[in-house]
């Protein structure tokens, strides 16, 4: 589902390479964590997945494709397959629940009735039925982390990468939102985790992929956070 | 593509850069009245040029007693051979359509009838009016010709071509159009600025939605055409304003100045000036949307 031969990244103006020769092999409805400390290259890794950024050397294969070979003309089609959770949530805070999630459905030029249809299913599947009509700043940090859960899988993506998703959110809280991914991961959708947080990797015992400097140092099935941290 | 969620968006960054917009229409509008203005005078221009043309003729003078024309000093009043004769020469030339007669007491009557200070008709008697030959000439531009041939001969004082008379009219419309040319050009300019810097700003207050459109995979077209519309459609605002203004600068200015230019400016003319400038004013707005865009919106 990600592949990641060999791959390279310097930014602009930088020395250090924010990934150093990247191999990764992720498949199909696998659930893993990508950890280590802030500047390792995590959130690098998961631009480069949706190709908002390229890498200098190496190839990335995403969903089947050759993203070198992706024309920019095709990237939107490949940014529908794929789901985006990130620490500060990123709500639209004029749209309540239902409308931040149908507005992912709006843009892609969806029809109304399908919008309807499925909507409400995803509000239910994460955790917010009744809460349809709340406004963001209505919600708790975990509730808005929930929306931006729903309006990334409303489209059902085969990738869903998430970003610190519990960085800002209390450890009980930070649980519902991982029950959800892992809901969200049965229905055979590709999980991608970057994370710092060491109880929640220890706690899912799933795969977990530790970069340092940009360099895999531990790629490991069923694994834990790691003594080091 | 859903239409209403577009025109949802296009609708909000309007009223979000709602002084912006303003000052959007009211430079596209005066800059296309402008440019419309210009259009129109020279439209004017051309079909009053035809009109003197076509009306082009010679007024030959001819001495009176006591001319104070130099051509007739010393020589007297014409005599009626010389009369003749010239009248006769006239005929013969090729480049001469017809000829007619001026007596003074036609003169008179038709100095009297333009409407002329009381006081000067009150001194000017029948008598101080010069006789005149009116040659029409079968090509106007050919007057010249006739002119210089006609100079030194017995009895001729001046000899004034009708559309000399006219000339300082044209060489003041046509700087009136030079002038409303110039600002129309400026006031493009301005409204190209001011376009760019609204959709920059729209740009910057929507970076949320666009950065979540872009994420969850929205076509391109699809983010930037509520930032091309807003816009278009506030050019096509300006372009109805200056429509109106064109409109009222024909009612109010060149209807009511007819009089002086004997040829009417159609409605039709100014349809077609209105089209011209709106299509103009909503084509800039595009382009500059999209060039803007392309600087200040990744997608």
């Amino acid at each position: 589902m990600i592949h990641f031969d060999n791959v390279s990244k310097v930014y602009a103006n930088q020395n250090r390479p924010a990934l150093d020769h990247v191999s990764v092999d992720v498949d199909k409805g696998e659930f893993v964590f990508l950890v280590g400390p802030s500047g390792s290259g995590k959130s690098t890794f998961l631009r480069l997945v949706l190709k908002e950024e390229r890498p200098n050397s190496g190839a990335i294969h995403v969903a089947g494709k050759d993203l070198a070979k992706l024309s920019n003309f095709k990237v939107p089609h490949l940014r529908r397959r794929i789901g985006c959770v990130f620490q500060d949530f990123r709500l639209l805070p004029n749209k309540n629940v239902y409308e931040n999630v149908a507005f992912a459905l709006e843009v892609i030029g969806k029809p109304r009735r399908f919008i309807r249809k499925v909507v409400p299913e995803v509000i239910e599947l994460v955790g917010l039925e009744g809460k349809a009509h709340r406004m963001p700043d209505e919600l708790s940090g975990g509730e808005q982390q929930r929306v931006a859960m729903a309006r990334a899988f409303v489209n059902r993506p085969m990738i869903l990468l998430a970003d610190e998703p519990t960085g800002n959110i209390d450890p009980a809280t930070s649980i519902g939102i991982m029950k959800v991914l892992d809901r969200i991961n049965r229905t055979g959708t590709t999980v991608l985790m970057a994370t710092h947080d060491a109880a929640i990797v220890d706690s899912m015992r799933k795969r977990v992929v530790e970069l340092e400097d940009g360099k895999i140092v531990r790629d490991q099935s069923r694994g834990v956070y790691g003594q080091a941290y | 593509m859903r239409a209403n969620f577009i025109f949802s968006e296009v609708w909000i960054g309007l009223r979000r850069n709602l002084t912006m917009t303003i000052a959007v229409v009211v430079t596209v509008a005066v800059g296309m009245a402008l440019l419309g203005i210009g259009l129109m005078i020279n439209s004017q221009v051309s079909s009053l040029t035809s009109y003197w043309t076509n009306k082009v003729e010679l007024s030959v003078y001819l001495c009176k007693k006591d001319s104070p024309f130099e051509e007739c000093r010393n020589k007297g009043a014409i005599t009626e051979e010389e009369k003749i004769a010239l009248q006769t020469r006239l005929k013969a030339m090729p480049l001469v359509e017809r000829v007619d007669f001026e007596t003074q007491a036609e003169a008179y009557k038709l100095f009297t009838g333009q409407g002329v200070n009381p006081v000067l008709k009150q001194a000017t008697r029948v008598e101080d009016m010069p006789e005149s030959f009116r040659v029409k000439l079968r090509d106007p531009d050919k007057a010249t010709e006739v002119v210089q041939s006609l100079q030194g001969a017995a009895g001729v004082s001046r000899i004034i071509n009708t559309k000399d008379l006219a000339n300082p009219f044209f060489d003041f419309l046509e700087k009136l159009r030079n002038m409303a040319l110039a600002i129309a050009f400026i006031m493009v300019f301005a409204a190209t600025l001011l376009i760019g810097n609204t959709v920059r700003l729209s740009a910057y207050n929507r970076r949320r939605e666009t950065g979540i459109m872009r994420l969850v995979g929205a076509s391109n077209i699809y983010i930037q055409l509520p930032f091309v519309m807003e816009g278009t459609i506030a050019g096509l605002i300006g372009g109805v304003f200056s429509a109106v203004l064109l409109i009222v600068t024909k009612i109010m200015l060149f209807d009511s100045i007819q009089g002086f230019m004997a040829v009417q400016l159609g409605w039709n003319s100014l349809a077609w000036v209105i089209t011209l400038t709106m299509s103009i004013g909503v084509l800039i707005c595009i382009l500059a949307s999209f060039i803007t865009l392309r600087r200040y919106l990744r997608v």
